[in-house]
C-alpha cells in the first residue's frame, strides 16, 4: 500500500533496532504518549524486540481512556432518558460508565450510531429534525477540528437539534503533569505526531527546554516509532534536549492553522478531568459560551452525582508510566477486554489492551 | 453480485404477478395470504420432488456417518456488493456441512419477515437461494415463513440447517491436529466483512470490494478424495474472523499457533479501508473461505492443488502448529515481533483516531 508499506520495510525495521542497541549504553525510560502509538508497539511486536535497555511506557494518550466517567454516565443518561439521537465514535461505546457502558444502553432501546466523522452527526440532525442528536465529541486536538466544524456547520444550517458533549483533552498539559509527578520516572517522550499535525511543535519546546527532556514528535508506523525512539535515545546519550520532528512527512512546525481557527473559534481552553488521573489545569476545550446552544452540558440539565471508580482498578498509575498493565494484580484476571474494570482495558489504544 | 449476473438471474426468474406489493402480517399467519405467497413462485422456484410433496416435514433416506448442521443469517443491509442474504442463507450451511467433510445434501428454509418488506426484495432473495442452491447441489426440502410486525425484525431473517453425508476419508476433528500441521488459507481475509462494511449506514465508503460469498462444497470434496485423513481440521472463519477461530483451535487441542503476517492474503482495497477504519483484518469477518490445518507431508501438495481451484487462487500457508506456547496464537509481524493473538472480545469498535 502506497506511503504505508514503505514504513513497515522489515529490512530497515532490523536496521533501526541494530542502530539502538549500537546507541544505547544504558537504561531509559521512554513515554509514547499516544495510544495509536502504544497500538504500533504491541501490534507490531516492537516492545519486545527493543534492547533490554529500553523501557517503554504507555502514556495518557488515549482519548477513550481519559474521558471522565461522569460524562460516560452524562452520555448515557441522554441516550436513554431523554431519548437523544446519540452519536459517538466506535470505541467510546465499551467503555464502563459506574453503572453501565452505552452498548449497554443500546440494548435496553437507546438510539446509539457508530459513526466516522462528527459531521455525519450533523446530517443525522438535518434528516430528523423531530429529535435531538447529540454527538460525543471525544478526542485529544486531533478530532478537535471536526468536532468543532460540526458545531459551525450545524449553526450555518440554523440547526435547533445539535448539540455535542464535549470531552477535549490536550496533550502538552498532560506531559507537564506526568513529569511533574514525584513517582515518574522519564527520560524522554514520542509526542503524538497527529496532535501536531494540527497543533505544530510550538507548545513542546518550552516543556524540553524547562524539564531538559528530548521530545521526538512521532509517527505510528514501525519504522516511525522505531526512528523515533532512536532520536530521542540518541540525545539521551547526549544529554541533550529538544525537540526534534521525525514525523516531518506530515507534521510542520507551525501545523494546521486553518485547523486551529476552526478549533479556537468553537473552543476555549479550560481546566480538565482525566479519568484515572484528575484534574489537570488547562487540559481541555469546552465549548464557548458563544456556542452554547450546541453544548450539551447547557442545553440539557443533567446533573449526575460523581461516581467513584472501581477502587481496583489502577488505570492512574497505568497511564502515568508509574506501574505497568502486568504489575496489576486485576491484569488479565477479573480485568479483561471483554470485561474491563477500568478504561485502559477498553480500547485497543487503551495501554491494559493493547498487551 | 455483477449488475450482470443479476439481470440474468431476474430474466430466467421473473417475478409472478400478484395482488400484493409488500409482505404484511397475515403472509404469516398459515392462512389463505401465506398460501397465495407460496403458491406465487416459492415452491415452483424451489422445486424438487421432496419439496413438492409439501408435507409437515420432509422425508429422507440416509446411510452412514451424517453431518448436520444449522445457522441463522441477519445481515444488515440484506443487499451488498457481491451478493444478498439468500445467498449468504444457502452458502453457510453449505460451508460449514462441508467444513465437516460432508457432502451437503438437503437444506431447510425458514424466513422470519418484518412486515414491510417488498415483495419485489423477497423474490429478488428467494432467486438467489435457488441459484446457491443449483451451485451446491442441494435441495430446499422443507420450510418456514413467519412475518413479524415492522420494528421486530430487520427486513429479512432466515434459517437454514442442512445435512449432508460425511466423506468416506474425511475424519476432520481438532483432535487429530499434530505438531507441525501446516495452517492454510484458502484466499484473502476481511473481504466480505469490509464489503458489507462499506455500505452499512453510517459508514459508507466508495470502493470496488465485492463480498466473495460462495459455495466451497465442490473444492472441499476434490480435497478430501486426494488427501483424506490428511485434513486433520477444517473451519470457516466468519464471525469473529480468522484470529477467533485460530485462538479457539489453539484453546481446545492445547498446542500452540504460530502465523506470520505476511503471508496472510489480503486484498490491497480491502486493506486500505481496514487502515482507515482501524479495524484489523484478522477479527473482520469471512465468506467463501476456509483453513485448513492438515499434516506438513502433504501441505505442499494441498495448497497446489487448492491454489488450481476457483475458490484457492489466493490460497496460501500461513502458519504452523506447535508444541510450544500451548493454547496461544503468535503471530509474527511484518517486521518481525511477536505479539499474542486473542479472540474478539464481543463487537469489533471503530477507534476514534
Amino acid at each position: 500500500m502506497k506511503y504505508l508499506s514503505e514504513y513497515r520495510d522489515p529490512e530497515l525495521a532490523k536496521k533501526y533496532l541494530e542502530e539502538i542497541k549500537n546507541t544505547v549504553s544504558r537504561p531509559w525510560s521512554i513515554m509514547e504518549v499516544c495510544g495509536g502509538q502504544t497500538h504500533s508497539l504491541v501490534k507490531n511486536g516492537i516492545i519486545e524486540m527493543l534492547p533490554k535497555e529500553v523501557t517503554m511506557i504507555h502514556g495518557p494518550g488515549c482519548p477513550v481512556c481519559v474521558t471522565p466517567l461522569n460524562l460516560i454516565d452524562k452520555a448515557v443518561h441522554l441516550a436513554l432518558e431523554k431519548g437523544v439521537i446519540l452519536c459517538s465514535f466506535g470505541d467510546m461505546l465499551r467503555v464502563p460508565g459506574s453503572e453501565k457502558s452505552l452498548l449497554e444502553a443500546k440494548a435496553e432501546g437507546a438510539d446509539i450510531r457508530i459513526l466516522y466523522s462528527p459531521l455525519e452527526a450533523v446530517k443525522i440532525a438535518e434528516d430528523h429534525p423531530e429529535k435531538e442528536v447529540v454527538f460525543f465529541a471525544v478526542g485529544f486536538e486531533t478530532t478537535a477540528p471536526a468536532n468543532a466544524l460540526s458545531v459551525i456547520h450545524a449553526h450555518r444550517k440554523g440547526l435547533k437539534n445539535y448539540s455535542i458533549l464535549a470531552s477535549h483533552v490536550l496533550v502538552p498539559p498532560a506531559i507537564k503533569a506526568v513529569i511533574d509527578d514525584e513517582e515518574s520516572r522519564i527520560d524522554g517522550f514520542l509526542a503524538a505526531g497527529h496532535v501536531c499535525t494540527i497543533m505544530g511543535n510550538s507548545e513542546y519546546h518550552p516543556l524540553s527546554t524547562k524539564y531538559k527532556v528530548p521530545i521526538v514528535v512521532t509517527g505510528f508506523e514501525p519504522l516511525d516509532v522505531l526512528q523515533g525512539i532512536l532520536m530521542v535515545i540518541r540525545q539521551l546519550e547526549q544529554s541533550h534536549s529538544e525537540v526534534e520532528n521525525q514525523y516531518a512527512r506530515i507534521v510542520r512546525e507551525e501545523g494546521n492553522v486553518e485547523a486551529q481557527k476552526v478549533i479556537h473559534e468553537v473552543f476555549a481552553i479550560q481546566n480538565q478531568m482525566w479519568r484515572g488521573i484528575g484534574e489537570i489545569p488547562m487540559s481541555g476545550y469546552g465549548v464557548k459560551p458563544k456556542y452554547a446552544d450546541f453544548d450539551a452540558t447547557k442545553k440539557y440539565e443533567v446533573s449526575i452525582e460523581e461516581a467513584p471508580e472501581n477502587p481496583r482498578c489502577i488505570s492512574g498509575q497505568i497511564m502515568k508510566g508509574i506501574k505497568k498493565p502486568y504489575e496489576c494484580g486485576q491484569f488479565g484476571k477479573r480485568c479483561k477486554p471483554s470485561n474491563p474494570l477500568g478504561a485502559p482495558m477498553v480500547s485497543s489504544e487503551g495501554a491494559c489492551a493493547a498487551y | 453480485m455483477s449488475e450482470e449476473k443479476k439481470l440474468r438471474m431476474q430474466l430466467q426468474c421473473p417475478m409472478p404477478k400478484l395482488d400484493f406489493d409488500v409482505i404484511t402480517l397475515g403472509h404469516g399467519s398459515g392462512g389463505l395470504l401465506t398460501n397465495k405467497l407460496l403458491d406465487s413462485g416459492v415452491f415452483d422456484l424451489l422445486s424438487n420432488p421432496i419439496l413438492d410433496a409439501r408435507h409437515d416435514g420432509a422425508f429422507i433416506e440416509l446411510d452412514g456417518k451424517t453431518a448436520f448442521s444449522t445457522d441463522s443469517f441477519l445481515v444488515s443491509p440484506i443487499f451488498f456488493p457481491g451478493g444478498n442474504i439468500g445467498e449468504l442463507a444457502v452458502n453457510g450451511t453449505v460451508n460449514d456441512l462441508a467444513m465437516c467433510g460432508a457432502i451437503p445434501k438437503y437444506l431447510s428454509l425458514s424466513f422470519i419477515i418484518e412486515e414491510g418488506l417488498k415483495v419485489s426484495e423477497f423474490w429478488e432473495v428467494l432467486v438467489a437461494v435457488k441459484f446457491a442452491c443449483e451451485k451446491a447441489g442441494v435441495h430446499v426440502v422443507t420450510g418456514d415463513t413467519k412475518v413479524v410486525e415492522k420494528g421486530k425484525g430487520d427486513k429479512i431473517f432466515i434459517n437454514t440447517s442442512g445435512i449432508g453425508k460425511v466423506h468416506s476419508k474425511a475424519n476432520i476433528a481438532a483432535s487429530t491436529i499434530k505438531k507441525g500441521d501446516k495452517i492454510i488459507i484458502s484466499g484473502q481475509v476481511a473481504t466480505h466483512g469490509m464489503a458489507i462494511m462499506s455500505v452499512r449506514e453510517g459508514l459508507e465508503f466508495d470502493s470496488e470490494i465485492e463480498s466473495d460469498t460462495t459455495n466451497l462444497n465442490h473444492t472441499i470434496l476434490s480435497l478430501l478424495d486426494q488427501f483424506g485423513e490428511n485434513i486433520h481440521l477444517l473451519t470457516d472463519p466468519t464471525r469473529g474472523g480468522v484470529a477467533t477461530v485460530l485462538k479457539e483451535t489453539a484453546q481446545s487441542i492445547k498446542l500452540g499457533i504460530d502465523i506470520f503476517q505476511k503471508d496472510l492474503p489480503i486484498d490491497e482495497q480491502v486493506s486500505s479501508a481496514c487502515e482507515l477504519l482501524g479495524l484489523d483484518p484478522l477479527y473482520v469477518a469471512n465468506e467463501g473461505l476456509f483453513i485448513a490445518f492438515v499434516a506438513k507431508e502433504v501441505a505442499e501438495d494441498f495448497l497446489s492443488e487448492l491454489q488450481k481451484d476457483e475458490n484457492g487462487t489466493h490460497s496460501k500457508i500461513i502458519g504452523t502448529v506447535t508444541e510450544e506456547h500451548p493454547g496461544q496464537v503468535i503471530l509474527e509481524s511484518a517486521i518481525g515481533g511477536k505479539r499474542v493473538v486473542s479472540m474478539l472480545p464481543g463487537q469489533q469498535l471503530p477507534r476514534i483516531c
